[in-house]
């Protein structure tokens, strides 16, 4: 019952304790690791995002160069001059000293026939009718093709542009470098698996990719993600792998810049970090747990050995409680019986007196008479001793104090005893220890308190045995101790001994009061009696009092 | 011995009446009283030499009586009667100026030698006082 609620009291302190600990430990290293991954996150984004920006205006402004110069050719020479070949290679050389990065260049009449072709394909008099960019050019006036075969059957792109001359249209041509184009966007990738590519509208990979992705393939990235300008996407890959694009749209929004990068390259840092953060809340998780059980423990069995002891000394405090009102009650009794236990002792004098005169002399029951008169008188007397015995345990005298040897009341009290503990063979053993202080105390009180307890000890041994007496000091205390070797006290008794009236001994042997008037004496000399007992081994009293030192005179 | 009077004094009338009779037979002239007042008037009409008083009794108690006796008649002894093995009272007797005490229930030979012991005293103390009154009479003369 105790125990449940001991261990109650203790679940719910650690319970407690464990929560109000937890959780802002285990919240506040949940926060501070996602607002750091999302400042992380946000940094990788914005750098990508950058880069992404700067090199599609890179890519934009090669490209506008390009058209630049290529208009500039076609605005500068006419059909006929370029329709000659050395006219063309001249401007060729030209363009490709200027700004670079062409393969060839070719001039394209309105029929969609080749007329004039510088590079290193054989192309002249090919029909581009056909082509699709051919009409594109023609209802744009200038146009920049997305990656195609063509009639060379190698990926390539080319920006054309469309001049009108005395009602003819002509077409001027050129490729753009693959090489060259393709290490300008590669200039953007990043880190182990960083990647840099351009898809069209279509999602077809207009450049190589990094790692084996085809030029012309279908990508798997879905360019209506992206926005105007610049965005970032985060998209999980083929793999499940979150991985960050950020697209950005160059040639008037048909081709879409990508730069993706894998955060967990960059994040290994942030794992790193919610490695450390993981052992040392769990660490310190482990050790609160630990050290409250442990404090929590250590409280309870405090406050369970406190309970304990005021359990105790309540016991005590009942115990004394109850051995006063018996007092009391006992004091009451003594006097109400004492008179008329007085009545009958005169009445029964006065019989006897009577029957000292002649008439009765003669009387034929006499003898019986005489005898009954004496036998009243004894139960008389035996009654006067119990009451006197009651009276002396109710007696509340304030001790009366003189300097008193301990040892020398011990050794008067032995002598008292001694020829009766002789002729029943009972051997009485000192140990006095020497030197004890003189202390004030009531002279007749001690010895009285000696007295009973060597009265004890001799009628529990009977016949053949031994008590030892012991003296020594305790600290501020003087501890006497009687031990007999007699039969001991039964346990269910041994709480009861103090009681007045309660005697194990014949009736009409002892009153029962030896051992209240001692605890009575020893506690309003301000110390304490204890028994110790085990049947069949003996009984030791030990009393216990203070030491009071006399006052100088 | 010369015969002298004792004056019992007890509220318990089978313990008083009883003490009485076995006194008288031992030629004692013993009268009683059944309480302090009784016996304070007692004492003013017909003072005797020893007074046997009770400590413990209803209306004036033991000690008052005696305070009493020994203001009105200083000269007459008394012996506390006690059922108390209470000593305190005792003490408390013996410095109001009693005689001796005895304990309830009390053996009759006992409190016969304590009465004679008292009588004795009270005749020594008379003797010194007649002596004294004559010295002074022989100084007038």
């Amino acid at each position: 019952m105790k125990k449940q609620i001991y261990a109650n009291l203790q679940r719910k302190i650690i319970f407690i304790t464990l929560l109000v600990s937890f959780i802002p430990l285990v919240s506040l290293s949940v926060i501070i690791y996602y607002q750091f991954a999302q400042v992380f996150r946000n940094t990788i984004e914005e750098r990508i995002e950058y880069r992404a920006r700067v090199q599609s205006n890179a890519i934009d402004l090669f490209l506008k160069e390009r058209t630049a110069i290529l208009l500039a050719m076609a605005d500068t020479y006419t059909f006929d001059y370029l329709a000659k070949k050395n006219n063309l290679e001249r401007v060729f050389q030209i363009m490709n000293n200027r700004v670079g990065g062409f393969i060839d260049l070719g001039l394209i009449d309105s029929t969609g026939r080749q007329v004039a072709y510088v590079g290193p394909y054989n192309l002249v008099n090919l029909n581009y009718n056909s082509q699709p960019w051919f009409h594109e050019v023609e209802s744009k006036g200038v146009y920049s093709s997305d990656i195609f075969m063509g009639y060379r059957q190698i990926p390539h792109f080319i920006i054309a542009l469309q001049r009108q001359e005395n009602k003819k249209r002509w077409i001027l041509r050129a490729t753009i470098d693959s090489d060259i184009f393709e290490s300008l966007v590669r200039v953007a990738q990043v880190g182990k698996s960083g990647d840099a590519f351009i898809i069209n509208k279509e999602s077809f990979y207009q450049t190589h990719l990094r790692f084996g992705g085809q030029i012309l393939t279908k990508s798997h990235l879905d360019p209506t993600l992206f926005g105007e300008g610049t965005t970032v996407v985060e998209k999980e890959d083929t793999d499940g792998k979150k991985i960050f694009y950020a697209g950005s749209w160059l040639k008037k929004n048909s081709w879409l810049l990508v730069i993706s990068q894998d955060p967990s390259e960059e994040m290994t840092k942030l794992f790193r970090t919610k490695r450390i953060e993981v052992v040392i809340v769990v660490f310190g998780c482990l050790m609160i747990i630990l050290t409250t059980i442990f404090t929590t423990h250590l409280a309870i069995r405090h406050l369970e050995t406190a309970d304990r002891k005021m359990n105790e000394l309540n016991a005590q405090l009942v115990h004394s409680d109850k051995l006063a009102a018996l007092g009391k009650m006992a004091a009451g009794v003594a006097h109400e019986i004492n008179n008329p236990l007085a009545v009958i002792a005169e009445k029964t004098g006065w019989m006897e007196d009577l029957l000292t005169e002649e008439d009765f002399q003669k009387s034929q029951h006499f003898a019986e008479y005489k005898k009954s008169l004496g036998k009243i008188e004894e139960h008389v007397e035996r009654a006067r001793k119990v009451i006197h015995g009651m009276l002396g345990f109710a007696r509340r005298m304030e001790p009366h104090l003189e300097d008193v040897d301990i040892n020398e009341v011990l050794d008067q009290t032995i002598t008292f005893l001694e020829s009766y503990a002789r002729t029943n063979n009972i051997v009485i053993e000192k140990e006095l220890e020497t030197d004890l202080p003189i202390m004030a105390s009531d002279r007749a009180q001690l010895q009285q308190v000696f007295l009973n307890l060597l009265t004890n000890a001799v009628d529990a041994i009977g016949k053949n045995g031994k008590i030892y007496l012991t003296s020594r000091r305790i600290d501020s205390e003087i501890a006497v101790s009687v031990r007999d070797d007699g039969p001991g006290i039964p346990k269910e008794y041994q709480s009861r001994v103090f009681e007045p009236f309660f005697t194990t001994k014949q009736s009409g042997k002892g009153t029962g009061l030896g051992l209240s008037v001692i605890y009575n004496i020893v506690s309003s000399m301000g110390g304490s009696i204890a028994l110790d007992s085990e049947e069949g081994k003996g009984t030791t009293f030990t009393v216990r009092l203070p030491i009071v030192v006399p006052e100088k005179k | 011995m010369d015969e002298f009077s004792v004056l019992l004094v007890d509220d318990e009338k089978d313990y008083l009446e009883t003490l009485l009779k076995r006194l008288l037979k031992r030629r004692i002239k013993a009268t009683g009283a059944n309480s302090g007042e009784e016996a304070l008037k007692i004492l003013k009409e017909t003072p005797p030499d020893v007074v046997v008083l009770d400590v413990r009794m209803q209306g004036m108690d033991g000690i008052q009586t005696l305070k009493e006796i020994k203001k009105i008649r200083p000269l007459v002894e008394v012996i506390m009667l006690t059922g108390h093995a209470n000593l305190e009272v005792a003490v408390e007797g013996m410095e109001a100026g009693a005689f001796d005490y005895l304990m309830k229930p009390t053996d009759v030979d006992e409190l016969l030698y304590k009465l004679e012991d008292a009588f004795k005293r009270k005749k020594i103390q008379e003797q010194k006082i007649r002596r004294l009154e004559e010295d002074k009479q022989l100084e007038k003369s």
